[in-house]
């Protein structure tokens, strides 16, 4: 009971905002709750299969297959891949973390892990579609193709400044996640 | 639509793979609730905050912060908008379109769009989880930083600079 209670803090801690809120200003905590209601909607209509494909992928891709295509000395084809796989993604960013713990479980090299989460934040295909029409397609096009740099920029920085002792911590993490 | 296609997927491979290996099917739907049960603690809390976000961040709240002051002053202010909230992108963009038309430019919009996507200071946590404080840390600053860059780049390309 005090474990489930300490792993909830942050949940009631949060519970305890909103109501809060609504105490102090009813119209902006019905608003809130509002909000909470959406976006718990999304998060339960978009996780399911993104979960049940991260286990199915667990079980049946044999780590020797995903070295291969995404680990070390995988070049542009992992590269791609995890373009592909980021950009092809439906949902917020967090939902991209338990996949990443997949993938490293599974030996995906580290730049690759970042490339595909660097992909799911900002390359999103339907995001990319809603920009377009929302500012238009000198804005999104421009973006996209900065985003696309960043991408590389930023997961090649990252994992030069992640030294080896530490990413081996994050791999064991990972793979004891799952 | 893009959410129908991932459940068409799913369906289809757990079925193929319950076909093919009861056991491991089993085994694979154990781990995918083991996944979603270890997040939801803090997957719960940011559905909260992010709704409470929502309710006192407004678009007019954003738009009193962005679209006031322009050049790199604003610029920073819309990055710092974008790194410390957390919203949908069916909300951001629009908004991002109500605050073009309500004075803001499109450097300030770029900033703003590019930290709102890439930082995530909320997430943080629980980023710290999967991947570590350090790379955690870096990832971000990097992000808020290159939301600078595209603010540039997008300030050229749009003329206003």
């Amino acid at each position: 009971m005090k474990n489930i209670i300490l792993r909830y803090r942050f949940f009631l801690v949060m519970a305890a905002v909103t109501i809060g809120l609504s105490i102090i200003n009813p119209l902006a905590g019905e608003k809130a709750v509002d909000m909470t209601l959406f976006s718990f909607k999304e998060m339960i209509s978009v996780l399911p299969p993104i979960f049940i494909l991260l286990g199915l992928l667990d079980v049946w891709v044999p780590r020797e297959t995903m070295i291969r295509y995404m680990g070390e000395g995988s070049g542009a084809k992992g590269i791609l891949l995890a373009i592909f796989l980021g950009s092809a993604a439906a949902g917020p960013l967090y939902g991209a973390f338990p996949m990443a713990a997949v993938f490293m479980k599974k030996g995906v090299k580290f730049t690759n892990v970042l490339i595909f989460l660097g992909a799911w934040s900002t390359t999103k295909i339907p995001m990319f579609l809603f920009e377009l029409s929302a500012l238009g397609a000198r804005f999104a096009i421009t973006r996209l193709i900065a985003s696309m740099a960043g991408i590389f920029v930023i997961a090649h920085l990252v994992d030069k400044a992640v030294d080896k002792k530490e990413k081996t911590v994050v791999y064991k993490n990972a793979s004891e996640m799952n | 639509m893009q959410t129908a296609i991932f459940y068409i997927l799913a369906g289809g491979l757990l079925s193929l793979s319950y076909i093919n290996d009861k056991g491991k099917t089993k085994k694979s739907l154990k781990k995918a609730w083991k996944a979603l049960e270890n997040m939801l603690p803090q997957l719960l809390g940011i559905v909260l905050l992010v709704g409470v976000m929502l309710a006192i961040m407004n678009p007019d709240t954003i738009s009193s912060l962005i679209g006031s002051s322009s050049g790199w002053m604003g610029t920073a202010i819309a990055a710092i908008v974008g790194a410390i909230t957390l919203i949908p992108g069916f909300i951001a963009f629009p908004t991002a379109a109500l605050l073009l038309q309500g004075g803001a430019g499109y450097m300030q919009i770029g900033a703003f769009v590019s930290s709102l996507m890439m930082v995530g200071v909320v997430t943080m946590p629980m980023e710290v989880k999967y991947f570590g404080k350090k790379s955690t840390i870096a990832r971000n600053v990097l992000a808020f930083v290159y939301s600078f860059a595209v603010a540039l780049l997008i300030g050229k390309v749009m003329g206003e600079l």
